[in-house]
């Protein structure tokens, strides 16, 4: 018996393992692309002050980039030590981008990591900015492959179920790498990287400006963030819209979480707090069609049909089919040598059900809803401080434009506060993606107690507070260092 | 012909090529190792420091992708091994996360911790990793205690294909000295590797003097583990997988290894050979410096060939003593054929990466490490 104190000490495990790997991450994907393009304005213009300006982000950077690795590595390892039968259950697919992943990015992060931190004085100067784009570039090569296995996970596509091996396997790669999912979520994640980049940039910027420091360092750097940033908030804001219209027809019960929606249908209003609701909203960003058909909660747990005479069926049927394929899975694996002609049989029943093998795990149809209030309140802080952050960089660039920046305290100390605000609003988004799959590791395949490895509770729970304690004490250390390298400075003379 | 049995090969090959370029790449930990032991100044540790501070994620990104290519290749090792031998492999994690953060915070102010605690956390790691990560491999030889059963899956209540027999976690197989053994040889072999790479990265006659001792200590004490390992290995019965897939047990299983696959026996000696001459070269010629450059293949072909005898020639190579025939085999661990196929022609791009590395690491070692060097801000 999987208890389900295993099943959640396993997933709080990894959740906190991604929410610490996900507050180093945005920082190295948005400050790469700031850094390497204040060294191309250096090597365009020959200026000096620019290289300073930009090995002082390469320093924080470098800072930030190891506690990235860090708790990057116990995620890759975690599938394995506490998800041991989804390793085996669809490792035959899972495990082809992280390979990938390790081929293709990391060597090269790693490679012209070190160029980029020692090799100034060793390389040419385009070689060292080749250098420092391929870090950036190698970081965003990683996020494509490890958001492509993410968005497998959400959407599984490519693969078949094979009762003799007992496993997915993968039977067409390009549905896997061209996964409108991951397309969407690569473009979503990376670009929420430039806005947390930006803002950090701006936020340290801006407290130059207030200690009257470093001006002219602080507003080219700004001038440089904001730009990348409000691109990249832009390229959320798009990517956000397709990532909507995919979560609605892939994991409507995501969806309908995310919206609190118990009763859905055609013009589905959109929530903007308990009580607030604006007509038909959210059929237009789910389905881009104002009489779109979004499904609630109780539509999904009860069955419905779509205007368009789709049927679908309930939770209770479906785990009735689940049932069914999980039954005939097993009688297929004890006649396929005894009986072949009753295993064919068994096979066939399997076959017909097995969309809705994960299903038969299930116990009660209330298991198939994810934490609403959770969802529905991450969904909200995401959107909302998102805009308000877009704004702050659209006014702090206007200010820098119009030249009244440096003297607008009150614009400064806002952009300050607003860093650890960009940190929330990307955590947040990760709550409403992963949070709101529950109760699937993979969407109707494989719920997370069908997943886990058999350890003890208490092992788990051991291996947890010993990286909450480490990751935390690092995060600690990795705020006093920082602190202390912005407060020295960059080197810059005659600022 | 590329048959699915070929790609079963191919993969173990680029597992074991994984394997040997991971415990080559040691040398960081082994070199981090003699922090204190070689550095007796704070100019020499900081020179270690900063000589293996180049490389380390190298090293950390080879283990990441030999992770990586295990679960896409032999998902079932990832699965079983990972899942069960859960306190070993959480226990090398945890070392290489506190290297992974120490070179960047040691020389910072506001580390709260001190300079030397995060120097500490290196040589840890220097020591323990490498300790560890042969330990497990030693495993691939005496047997763990697991039973898989895929059909597990049909169990609504208890739905997991592998299980660990025992509480112990992995952390059991110390109780076997051929893997206590295996493991401390690793080590000795990194401390080797560690001390052969800054003799030849860094320019400093008193350090390089502390190092060839330290290169001699270390040297021996591989040389006499590896005695015992080997001869334990030769001896002992393997793991055989006869025609119709079932696990039996062969006398001498390894030795019959070595000597029905000439080539790989070929791979162990040649690579020995080369180690042994770079060790001796470094050792008693003042001025040589290039030993690590012969040790380096030496040690790929040697590993890769200790691989090799694990996994080719119809053997187990991760057995279980618990159950025998739940043991795990090339064919019964492997991906399907589709996904072989697919990641081996992602793998042609294996070279590419090779070449772009070698060529950046002569770019940026073309002068070696002096203190000079230190006193720019470019450095740990």
């Amino acid at each position: 018996m999987v208890e389900t104190a295993l099943v959640d000490w396993s997933r709080l495990q990894f959740a906190m393992t991604a929410g610490y790997h996900w507050l180093f991450v945005p920082l190295t994907l948005g400050l790469a692309v700031i850094m390497a393009v204040m060294e191309t304005i250096y090597v365009v213009k020959g200026d000096e002050f620019w290289k300073q300006t930009a090995k002082f982000w390469m320093k924080l950077f470098g800072i930030n980039f190891a506690v990235g690795i860090a708790t990057g590595i116990i995620l890759e390892f975690e599938f394995g030590t506490n998800f041991s039968n989804y390793s085996w259950f669809v490792g035959d697919i899972f495990g082809a981008p992280l390979a990938i992943e390790g081929i293709l990015a990391f060597f090269m992060e790693a490679t012209f990591f070190a160029v980029m931190f020692f090799g100034w004085e060793k390389v040419s100067k385009r070689t060292h900015l080749v250098a420092t784009w391929l870090t950036g570039i190698g970081a965003a090569i990683s996020a494509i492959w490890i958001l492509v296995a993410n968005s497998w996970m959400q959407h599984p596509v490519g693969m078949e179920f094979n009762p003799d091996t007992v496993r997915h396997e993968m039977v067409d790669f390009w549905a896997l790498v061209l996964n409108p999912v991951a397309i969407s979520k690569f473009f979503h994640s990376v670009f929420s990287g430039w806005m947390t980049g930006s803002i950090f940039a701006i936020g340290i910027s801006c407290w130059y400006l207030i200690k009257k420091r470093e001006v002219r360092f602080a507003l080219a750097s700004i001038r440089v963030a904001a730009i990348v940033g409000i691109v990249g908030t832009f390229a959320v804001m798009l990517s956000g819209d397709s990532s909507a219209v995919h979560v609605a027809e892939y994991q409507p019960m995501k969806l309908a979480a995310a919206e609190g929606l118990e009763n859905g249908g055609q013009r589905a209003p959109f929530s903007i707090v308990p009580g607030v609701e604006v007509p038909g909203v959210l059929s237009v960003l789910a389905t881009h069609d104002i009489n779109g058909y979004v499904p609630g909660i109780n539509n999904l747990l009860n069955g419905y049909t779509t205007p368009q005479g789709e049927v679908v069926p309930s939770a209770e049927e479906k785990i009735e089919r689940g049932r069914l394929a999980i039954e005939a899975f097993g009688d297929y694996r004890k006649l396929s040598g005894s009986d072949p002609a009753a295993a064919a049989e068994a096979r066939k029943v399997l076959d017909e059900n097995v969309e809705y093998f994960g299903y038969g795990y299930i116990d009660s149809k209330q298991e198939l809803v994810p934490p609403v209030w959770l969802v529905y309140w991450a969904f909200r802080v995401m959107i909302g401080l998102g805009g308000a952050l877009l704004l702050l960089m659209c006014v702090v660039l206007w200010a820098e434009y119009k030249k009244s920046l440096a003297s607008m305290t009150w614009l400064q100390w806002a952009a300050l506060l607003s860093i650890p605000l960009v940190y929330v609003a990307g955590q947040a988004g990760w709550i409403v993606a992963e949070v709101g799959r529950q109760p699937w590791v993979i969407e109707g395949l494989l719920p997370v107690k069908a997943a886990v490895s058999s350890v003890s509770v208490a092992a788990v729970q051991t291996t947890f507070f010993i990286f909450v304690a480490i990751f935390t004490l690092f995060l600690a250390i990795e705020l006093r260092i920082l602190i202390n390298a912005i407060k020295k400075g960059p080197e810059i003379e005659n600022y | 012909m590329i048959t699915y049995i070929f790609l079963q090969q191919y993969w173990w090959f680029l597992i074991s090529l994984l394997g040997g370029l991971l415990v080559f790449l040691l040398f960081v930990q082994g070199g981090n190792a003699l922090i204190f032991l070689a550095g007796k100044s704070e100019q020499e540790r900081e020179l270690i420091i900063n000589s293996t501070g180049r490389k380390w994620e190298l090293t950390f990104t080879t283990l990441v992708t030999f992770g990586g290519a295990f679960f896409a290749s032999f998902p079932l090792f990832y699965s079983t091994s990972f899942g069960g031998a859960y306190w070993v492999w959480m226990l090398i994690l945890v070392t290489f996360v506190f290297q992974a953060v120490s070179y960047e915070f040691q020389g910072k102010v506001g580390n709260l911790l001190g300079r030397n605690t995060f120097r500490v956390f290196l040589t840890l790691n220097g020591c323990l990793a490498p300790l560890l990560i042969g330990t497990a491999v030693g495993t691939f030889f005496t047997g763990s205690q697991f039973v898989v059963d895929k059909a597990a899956v049909g169990n609504i209540a208890a739905p997991v294909i592998s299980r660990w027999a025992n509480g112990w976690h992995g952390l059991e197989a110390v109780a076997e000295p051929f893997n206590v053994g295996f493991g401390m040889m690793v080590m000795a072999l990194s401390i080797t590797l560690g001390a052969l790479y800054l003799i030849n990265n860094i320019d400093n006659d008193k350090l390089a003097s502390e190092l060839r001792r330290s290169l001699l200590v270390s040297f021996v004490g591989f040389l006499l583990m590896l005695v015992f390992v080997l001869f334990k290995l030769l001896t002992m019965d393997g793991f055989a997988v006869d025609a119709n897939g079932i696990i039996v047990m062969e006398k001498y299983k390894y030795l019959h290894n070595f000597l029905q696959m000439p080539v790989v026996l070929a791979m162990l000696l040649v690579g020995a050979v080369l180690l042994v001459v770079g060790v001796a070269l470094t050792a008693w010629r003042k001025n040589f410096k290039r030993g690590i450059w012969l040790a380096a293949p030496g040690t790929v072909m040697a590993v890769m060939a200790i691989f090799m005898i694990a996994g080719y020639n119809n053997t187990a190579y991760y057995p279980s003593i618990n159950d025998l025939q739940s043991s795990l085999t090339l064919a019964n661990s492997c991906s399907s054929e589709f996904t072989l196929r697919t990641m081996s022609i992602v793998s042609l791009i294996i070279p590419f990466v090779v070449a772009y590395i070698a060529y950046f690491w002569r770019q940026m070692d073309r002068k070696s490490l002096t203190t000079e060097e230190l006193n720019t801000s470019d450095k740990y």
